[in-house]
């Protein structure tokens, strides 16, 4: 590319007033700036003696839990309307369907719960791929899937990052008390 | 013959035991500073091992120079395997050995030594007391840190490596001629060339040189903050542009060598700013002046010179954070355009005034040194002004717009204006 390319647009640096020219204003700016933060109060959070303070539970994404209904049971209907949302395809569904065996001629074997369509035989995310983006839980037409405050979840190994329903079922068994299910709330 | 012997060796096993530590703990220093100005807290858990003991993260230059040593000696195919491995031993070497003649205290009273060794002389705190060209030497071996940065540079044999060794070569060259006026004048002042020579005649005038030669102190700190290759001057590393400048391939212990002869350097600058002008182990009322001194005087004067070059290192560190770094050609235009001339009007301020100063204070009526200061800062205050009437380094980096390659007829772009509003059109 040569200097007098017409597609260049050359632009001119601003002409500087006096203070600029004779720079020592703004040394003396620049240096009563750092100086001043120097003594400022520090922002650091020592984790993890200390913890973040996260300004509204409900709403913040961390790792994803799966809700239970009034009888215990997963809430999810496995129609992967989760799945399809997720930019990062971390999460894989296996969906038990009670319709199915009804059309391939079988006996009519009623599936565990006679009022659902469907329901999750396994529920797996790899929090490894997830990216936190909330999609899921914007996607869940029952409330199924929520994402809670928990940020910092760690494992030994891939395959323990993995979670599967059960592990999923346990996050909401163990934040209900602290963030009830969107459904729940006023 | 063996205290002969015995008493620079002590010296040279107490200065690089010092520099050493001292290199580590500044990084530490800087690492803190850097936290600090951007509201964070800094290192501060590493402590005692195996235990719950922090000290503030004191413990962390240990754990970084432990790391580096057992990084893996690993040697990149590509480059020049001799100058890769000389270059960073040449800029440690050149850093270290600079510390030869820069005195680090006064002198000591000779009793610290048994009587039956018959030292009956002060010792001087410096490695090669009473070398007469003490400031040429630091000079002609600070020289050879470039050396380091340009082999660095090339061996690497990396773009990005060779840049920052370009830029550097470029940049360091300049300075050196900014950081020569700037000590004439001092040298001229004193009459010597030795450090401590040139302390011991700003502690008995009781003026310290930057208040004499204000014109002279602004010019040798910026030229230092560049020799040291510090920000607003650190284009030869430039993290932000060339990853990591002439070092980017280097790992391991030949990158700390690196490390550690930048923040030498750092140090260094630091004892020449204080020594030539901030008064070096002199302080009104606390140090006194003359050669024979009893031993707190002589630990007082320590303590007093390494306040000072701390105080002038957290300057270089707080600096780091405060403005942004140079443009090349801004870099090149302070350097030729306004330090250069800037020491050239000092250095004939303080030879016109050593000529003929004791007249003029006279017929002012003031003393010689208030005259002296008097004069000082009102050159500076004239040099800076012309600098901001005269405006010179305001350049114009883009390429100039033929007037025939574009079929314009007319050239309108002013040689010192560069491109105007015409000429932006397409």
């Amino acid at each position: 590319m040569k200097p007098d390319d017409r597609n260049i647009t050359w632009i001119q640096e601003p002409r500087l007033g006096l203070a600029g020219k004779s720079y020592v204003l703004l040394f003396l700016q620049g240096l009563t700036t750092t100086l001043l933060h120097v003594f400022r109060r520090k922002l650091t959070v020592q984790s993890p003696e200390q913890r973040h303070e996260i300004p509204d539970p409900l709403i913040y994404r961390g790792v994803h839990r799966l809700n239970r209904d009034e009888r215990g049971r997963v809430k999810c209907v496995a129609c992967f309307l989760c799945a399809t949302a997720c930019p990062a395809h971390c999460i894989d569904i296996v969906a038990a369907d009670h319709r199915d065996h009804v059309a391939h001629g079988a006996p009519a074997v009623p599936g565990p719960w006679p009022d659902r369509e469907k329901y999750p035989q396994f529920f797996t995310i790899d929090e490894l791929r997830c990216i936190f983006c909330g999609m899921c839980e914007e996607a869940c037409p029952v409330d199924a899937i929520e994402l809670t405050s928990f940020y910092d979840l760690s494992g030994k190994s891939r395959e323990e990052m993995i979670f599967d329903k059960q592990k999923l079922l346990s996050v909401f068994d163990e934040t209900k008390d602290t963030e009830p299910m969107k459904s729940k709330r006023d | 013959m063996l205290p002969l012997i015995l008493e620079p060796l002590l010296k040279i096993a107490l200065l690089i035991a010092g520099l050493m530590t001292a290199a580590a703990y500044l990084v530490l220093v800087e690492r803190w500073i850097a936290a600090w100005v951007q509201d964070r807290l800094g290192p501060n858990r590493v402590g005692i091992p195996l235990t719950k003991i922090r000290l503030f993260g004191l413990g962390q230059p240990i754990a970084d120079g432990v790391k580096f040593l057992f990084k893996a000696e690993f040697t990149p195919t590509h480059v020049d395997k001799v100058l890769y491995f000389v270059a960073p031993m040449s800029i440690f070497m050149a850093a270290m050995v600079v510390f030869a003649v820069i005195p680090f205290g006064s002198v000591l009273p000779p009793n610290i030594f048994p009587a039956s060794w018959g030292i009956k002389e002060p010792i001087r705190l410096v490695a090669a007391p009473g070398l007469d060209v003490g400031m040429i030497y630091v000079f002609a071996v600070g020289s050879i840190a470039v050396y380091g940065v340009v082999l660095g540079g090339w061996a690497s044999n990396n773009k990005y490596s060779f840049l920052g060794g370009l830029r550097s070569s470029a940049q360091l060259i300049s300075y050196e001629l900014p950081l020569g006026l700037g000590i004439i004048g001092v040298v001229l002042a004193s009459g010597s060339l030795r450090l401590d020579a040139i302390v011991s005649h700003q502690a008995q005038a009781g003026v310290w040189n930057v208040l004499a030669q204000p014109l002279g102190f602004v010019v040798f700190c910026v030229a230092s903050f560049a020799e040291a290759a510090r920000l607003p001057f650190d284009l030869p590393e430039a993290e932000q542009e060339l990853v990591g400048g002439y070092h980017t391939e280097y790992l391991g212990i030949k990158l700390m060598m690196y490390l550690v002869a930048e923040f030498l350097h750092m140090v260094t600058a630091s004892f020449l700013i204080v020594i030539l002008f901030l008064g070096g182990w002199h302080f009104w009322g606390l140090t006194g002046s003359s050669d024979v001194v009893t031993w707190p005087v002589a630990v007082l004067r320590v303590i007093v010179l390494l306040v000072k070059v701390m105080g002038v290192i957290l300057f270089f560190m707080l600096a780091r954070w405060s403005w942004p770094r140079f443009r090349y050609d801004q870099l090149m235009d302070v350097a030729w355009k306004v330090m250069i001339p800037w020491g050239l009007v000092n250095l004939v301020v303080v030879a016109v005034w050593l000529e003929y100063g004791d007249h003029l204070a006279r017929w002012v009526g003031l003393s010689a040194e208030r005259s002296m200061t008097a004069v000082g800062f009102g050159v500076l205050f004239l040099c800076w002004l012309v600098a901001v009437i005269a405006d010179p380094t305001r350049g114009d980096n883009h390429p100039r717009r033929s007037a025939r390659a574009t079929g314009d007829a007319e050239d309108k772009t002013p040689r010192d204006c560069g491109p105007g509003e015409a000429e932006m059109q397409p």
